[in-house]
């Protein structure tokens, strides 16, 4: 079951025993060293261990400039601020790759670029800076709508070649340049490429590491700064390991994963540290899966996710780039803050329960909660493979739902998938025949949407103290609109589920 | 230990009324922790604490200790009345969603994201942090738990936060992009506290706060763009 890529080297093994095969009933671990976690965090003790003790690195003595084996993460920030080694707490000066900015943060970053470097200033590459406008666009917030209008005079002025605007906002599909959600359009368009540096104005920007590249949120200041120079200053994090193997279970998504894994170091379990996965259930994880188990990571405090990019990665890279690219991967002696390891196999749905990301539980206990209605759409869970998961338990069970249950498509090619591919084992039905037939909401116009509540007006806003099933990332006291909403953070398939009865359901009623 | 210095950004053109902070960064020497309930109800007077502050610049730490390491004398202390938060203070909370369509480099709107600071806190919390139709609190120090300013990446979070007033928050602990976007923009002075100040104090007390450590040498310099001009990255904003 050990992924033989992957031997723990000794210097960091801190019981051998307890390696892999030895799966126990869970018990506590030693504290985390101060920078990890707060000792106070409650462990669960219900929930059958899946997870080998974690093994924390044994400090080797220093010896001085001796060559070690570095990590993904380090080795990515050390070519991109021209250094051959690095360790995980320097600070360096990093040549960013792509910088992405949307309608909520772009106009800031602008504001202080333009104060920072002068109102003629230009921006350090015209094509490494893309500018996607994906968070309140269908409203009528008439700041809203001004800061899109800021973004389109900010590229014009400044011949940015990748502008995904948007102008007609009664109807996306007259827009041809409009994408959608940001984190999603990267990947789409190409933008996206292993070992390379990617800063975002968004807290999921970790979403890229999925192709084994740096990729971080940043705020407006830092951003300005980049959009001037090219570059930032950013320090190394240690890596923290998962190891995930295991052959992934069909009621099981990469949702599951995540939300497993943040349940288990926390909200703050990785903050300043880097999240690396790998393992044979990694390996068999699409793009788009790998999407999801990266894009939660700063939901444990992580400062970037990272997966090694393999054949799944070039090949869904084939046709969306053309710039050359040079991958990386973690050199056997590379050292790691801790490891995890899971026995994918032995895992089921879960869920958070309000009000945080960690808050998590089984879905089969907590199918007393009643619900008032399901989310499914954002960077999270709102790609195509999430409707497709959606619309096959759907179909599976022949039902209708019980609850409003609103579609939001993350960007437009995920929208012309839901009604154009046929969901294997329909006879040839699309995704929007099957959710009609759900009696599911009509998919809505592709942006983040409700995820974080947003105008007032915005579709699928939780304005009324409800509690809502979400595929989406984060849960804390009014995330969807309403102070006293109670959002579930689930699956596709355990949100599909619960639309059909009404309360949290496992997908297993389903599915199996 | 090293201990963050006030991040006010010398090179900002933009006018913080509220900040009456000296730009001098105290190195540190000692701390001195002391706070009194103005409350009436409570006749208890505690007495002085002596409370040590950590450095907060974590991502700061390892860059050129020389320069970081200087003892000036220490002029910098927070002084005010005190609201206090728990664990997990998500930026949602702290700003929520919609009111992100406020620009925080557009001084109006900079002004009106401090009306709405700490509005999306639930209703467990009986006291407005800002009074409605205020747009400045009378709280300049804000004492949270672990993780505080976790969740997104808005700058509008420490924003909000500056522009409402608040000169300084101590917190247990902080999410990395917060506390990137604090000391990048110098909105609010980040400090870390070792134990559960937030449970020690309750909103509405009076204290005064002396940071002790090691100034990180972006915060020393003012802000990233002040670190980058002083560095030679960029040049300076006279050439």
């Amino acid at each position: 079951m050990a992924s033989s890529a992957i031997t723990p080297s000794s210097s960091f093994l801190a019981d051998k025993k307890d390696g892999i095969g030895g799966f126990s009933a869970f018990r506590r671990q030693p504290p985390f060293p101060r920078s990890a976690q707060v000792s106070k965090r409650k462990v669960s003790k219900k929930i059958a261990s899946v997870m080998a003790p974690q093994q924390s690195e044994r400090k080797p003595s220093t010896t001085g400039a001796v060559k070690t084996g570095m990590t993904m993460t380090e080795k990515i920030l050390a070519r991109a601020s021209e250094k051959t080694q690095l360790v995980p707490g320097e600070n360096v000066w990093v040549n960013v790759d792509i910088l992405m900015t949307h309608d909520v943060c772009g106009p800031g970053s602008i504001g202080i670029f333009k104060r920072e470097f002068g109102e003629n200033a230009k921006v350090w590459d015209r094509e490494k800076v893309v500018i996607i406008p994906d968070h309140y666009i269908f409203t009528t917030d008439e700041r809203a709508n001004r800061n899109v209008d800021i973004l389109r005079d900010f590229c014009t002025e400044q011949n940015i070649k990748y502008f995904y605007d948007i102008k007609d906002l009664g109807n996306f599909k007259a827009n041809p340049d409009y994408k959608g959600v940001c984190h999603v359009a990267l990947a789409q368009e190409g933008h996206c490429r292993p070992g390379e540096v990617l800063l975002g104005t968004d807290s999921h920007t970790c979403t890229a590491g999925a192709f084994g590249q740096f990729a971080t949120g940043i705020g407006n200041t830092d951003a300005g700064f980049v959009l001037g120079t090219g570059k930032l200053l950013l320090k190394v994090p240690p890596t923290l390991r998962f190891v995930m193997d295991g052959e992934m279970p069909d009621y099981l998504l990469a949702k599951d994963l995540i939300l497993q894994i943040i349940g288990e170091i926390s909200v703050a379990g990785a903050t300043y540290k880097a999240m690396e996965f790998v393992g044979s259930t990694v390996e068999s994880l699409t793009m788009e899966e790998r999407l999801t188990l990266c894009n939660m990571v700063v939901e444990a405090g992580g400062k970037n996710g990272i997966i090694p990019a393999d054949s799944t990665t070039y090949k869904y890279l084939e046709d969306k780039t053309s710039l050359p690219y040079e991958p990386v991967v973690s050199d056997g002696d590379a050292r790691f803050l801790s490891e995890y390891r899971f026995d994918i196999s032995k895992l089921e749905p879960v869920v958070a329960k309000p009000h945080s990301p960690d808050n998590r539980a089984l879905a089969r206990e907590c199918k007393d909660v009643k619900i008032d209605r399901v989310y499914i759409g954002s960077c999270t869970g709102g790609k195509t493979e999430d409707f497709m998961a959606a619309a096959k338990l759907f179909l599976a069970s022949g039902k209708k739902v019980k609850v409003p249950t609103f579609l939001v498509p993350a960007t437009q090619k995920v929208w012309m998938d839901i009604y154009s591919l046929p969901v294997p084992g329909s006879g040839g039905k699309t995704c929007s025949q099957i959710f009609e037939e759900a009696g599911c909401d009509t998919p809505a116009s592709p942006s983040c949407g409700a995820c974080l509540g947003g105008p007032r007006d915005t579709y699928a806003r939780m304005n009324e103290p409800q509690v809502c099933v979400s595929t989406t990332n984060r849960n804390f006291p009014g995330r969807m609109g309403h102070k006293e909403g109670q959002i579930y953070l689930a699956s596709p398939y355990t949100a599909a589920a619960s639309a059909l009865t009404g309360f949290v359901t496992d997908p297993r009623e389903f599915l199996q | 230990m090293a201990a963050a210095a006030a991040a006010f950004s010398a090179s900002s053109t933009f006018n913080h009324p509220s900040k009456t902070q000296s730009s001098t960064f105290p190195s540190l020497t000692s701390l001195s922790f002391s706070r009194k309930p103005v409350s009436s109800v409570s006749s208890q007077i505690r007495s002085l604490e002596s409370l040590k502050l950590n450095r907060c610049a974590r991502f700061l730490s390892a860059a050129a200790p020389t320069a970081a390491s200087s003892a000036t004398s220490a002029t910098t202390t927070f002084h005010g009345l005190c609201y206090v938060v728990g664990d997990n203070i998500d930026t949602d909370q702290i700003i929520p969603a919609e009111y992100l369509t406020l620009v925080p480099s557009n001084p109006d709107e900079y002004e009106k994201l401090g009306s709405y600071a700490l509005i999306g806190l639930p209703a467990s919390y009986q006291t407005r942090f800002v009074e409605p139709g205020a747009t400045k609190t009378k709280y300049s120090i804000v004492i949270g738990g672990d993780n505080f300013g976790c969740g997104s990446s808005r700058e509008h979070a420490p924003v909000a936060l500056g522009a409402s007033g608040v000169a300084a928050v101590v917190a247990e602990s902080y999410a990395r992009i917060f506390f990137r976007n604090s000391v990048a923009t110098g909105e609010v002075y980040p400090l870390e506290s070792e134990g559960r100040l937030c449970e020690e104090c309750s909103t509405g007390d009076v204290v005064t706060i002396k940071p002790i450590g090691d100034a990180g040498p972006v915060i020393e310099a003012g802000g990233i763009f002040a670190y980058a001009r002083k560095s030679g990255m960029i040049p300076s904003r006279d050439a």
